[in-house]
This record gives C-alpha cells, structure tokens and sequence, in this order.
C-alpha cells in the first residue's frame, strides 16, 4: 500500500493521518503539497485530511478543491485509486465533484466536537472490510460545516445504490434526534462515490489509532486500507 | 468594466444563519420581518470592455467557483 497526504494551506491533520497510515501499513505516506501536478509515481491511496484550507473562505474547501493537485486526484479516482477525504478533506471532495452533495453549516450553528459514534453500512469496501455489517465504531467529530444535504434525486440515488458509508448513531446504534447534532440529511456521516473507491466521512477515524488516547475503533479503517494493495 | 455577482442559496436550503439573524432581529424589536436569507456580494473588476465576454467571464466564474450550484444560485449586473 503506497499511500500519499495532500497537504493545503491550512490543512492540520495530516501529521495525524500520516501517523494513522504508518501504524497501519508499516511505513510513512508521502506528503504531497497542494501546487503538485502529479501524484508520487504507484499511489495507491491518497487522503485528504482535515484541518481549515484556505481558512474555509468562500465555502469550505472550494478553494482547494480548485488545485492543481485535484486534477491529479481526479486522474487517480478515475483509473479506480482510492481516496479518502475527512472532514475538511470530505468538503474538499465534494466540492471538486468527485463525490455528490455539500456540507453546510451545522444545524444549530455551533462547532461540534465530541466523540460521536457510527453505524458502519456495509462491509465490503476497502475502507470498511475490517468492520461488520452493522457495527457500531467510535470515533471523534470536529466541525462547523458537517451538515450534509444533497437534493432528493441524489439522495435517492446514494441511498439505492449503497453508497451510505456511515451514519451517525447514538452508542445503542439509534439514528436520529441528539445523535444527528448537525442536522445531515439521513443521518449521513459518509459516503461513497458510485465505484466505492472514493469515501468522504465528516468524523475523524485518525483520532482513535491508540488505546492510550481513547480507543482504535478508527485503526481499523486504515488496516483495511492496508491490505487493499 | 465593473460586475457584481450576488449568490443566494436555492429555496428550501436550510439557512441557519439567516435563522439566527432572523431571531436577533426580532429581539432587537425590529418588528414586521418576515423572513431572512444570508447570501454573498462579489464585486469584480474585468479586464474586458466587450459585454458578450464579460458576461461568458462572469458565468465561468459562477459556475466554477462563486457558486455552489447544488445549494445556491448566482445573478450578475455588469455596471457600464
């Protein structure tokens, strides 16, 4: 698995990514900053982390959606590659159109930053094999604009086809209500893009890869990932 | 030649902050507010002084970057 962490202006949770995909793989991505044209030759998976790009002017991660690293991205996920976008990394995705639908602004206005717990979809993609069908992880949320909306059609579509990652979910696995703090539609955390090689998650997998900062449940992912390649 | 570009989200986007600015009208006592919508003004200066580019400029740029075209839309004015 040769992986590789596009860094923006702004990004900060690259080091915690790298630190992820080291832990998982065995050894350390590459750091790609954002004025690249090309991916490091044989990337297998490229991530985009979290962090404040640009300063979320504009919109959130519009400004770096438009980099000229995006088009090396968009190259990748075309030929299949994988690409994970958390948070920051997620508003980035959508807004370079490799994945449908936007975050906007958390419902009740507030930065939201707690542990938060998911309900894994399914278990079949190269981001979720170590998990089950079902399962209930936790992991860590921190944002502002994690609100996702798409219009119905695109709904419909994702729901259809399967490509709900992760929802949020209280720790009993119910939807709705206090689980859903940011008022995304269908209690979306995550989702797929229509070949699954391409997931964007709002909560932060990165932040639980050690017992000794409160759990692994994020571990899993990027050991998922390490054995896709 | 001068443009201005307002964006706006669609109808039935959920504003939160034109909610909560809504609600602080209301406490201000400014009474006979129906509704508030937050949007965004850009005021740009083109290169050009043909209208027709002008105009394909101003929706390229709309279109690419402004706007977010899943929740909002765009209008633009050119200003002589």
């Amino acid at each position: 698995m040769k992986a590789a962490v596009l860094v923006f202006p702004g990004s900060n949770r690259e080091r915690d990514v790298a630190k992820a995909l080291t832990r998982a793989t065995g050894h350390a991505p590459a750091m790609v900053w954002h004025a690249e044209t090309s991916l490091p030759e044989g990337t297998d998976l490229v991530v985009l982390p979290g962090g404040f790009s640009y300063g979320d002017y504009l919109r959130c991660g519009a400004i770096a959606a438009r980099a000229p690293v995006m088009d090396a991205v968009r190259a990748h996920a075309e030929r299949g590659g994988l690409a994970l976008g958390i948070c920051n990394g997620f508003q980035i995705l959508v807004e370079s159109g490799l994945l449908p639908g936007i975050l906007t602004r958390n419902k009740d206005l507030r930065f939201i930053c707690k542990s938060q717990h998911l309900k894994v979809e399914r278990a079949d993609t190269a981001f979720t094999r170590t998990y089950a069908e079902g399962q209930i992880i936790e992991v860590c949320c921190a944002h502002g604009e994690g609100n996702y909306f798409a219009d119905p059609e695109t709904l419909e579509r994702l729901e259809g086809e399967g490509r709900v990652a992760f929802r949020y979910c209280a720790a009993d696995g119910s939807l709705g209500g206090t689980a859903n703090a940011n008022g995304s539609v269908n209690d979306i955390a995550g989702i797929y893009s229509e070949k699954l090689n391409v997931l964007g998650m709002m909560p932060h997998p990165e932040n639980l890869v050690d017992a000794a900062v409160g759990g692994t449940d994020g571990l899993a992912l990027f050991s998922g990932l390490a054995k896709a390649a | 030649m001068k443009a201005r570009v307002t964006v706006t989200l669609k109808t039935g986007v959920l504003d939160p902050q034109g909610k909560a600015i809504e609600g602080a009208l209301g406490s201000l006592g400014v009474a006979g507010v129906e509704s508030v919508r937050q949007g965004k003004l850009f005021d740009v200066e083109l290169k050009t002084s043909d209208p027709a580019e002008a105009e394909a400029t101003l929706k390229a740029m709309c279109e690419r970057l402004l706007a977010n075209t899943v929740i909002e839309s765009y209008r633009y004015e050119i200003a002589g």
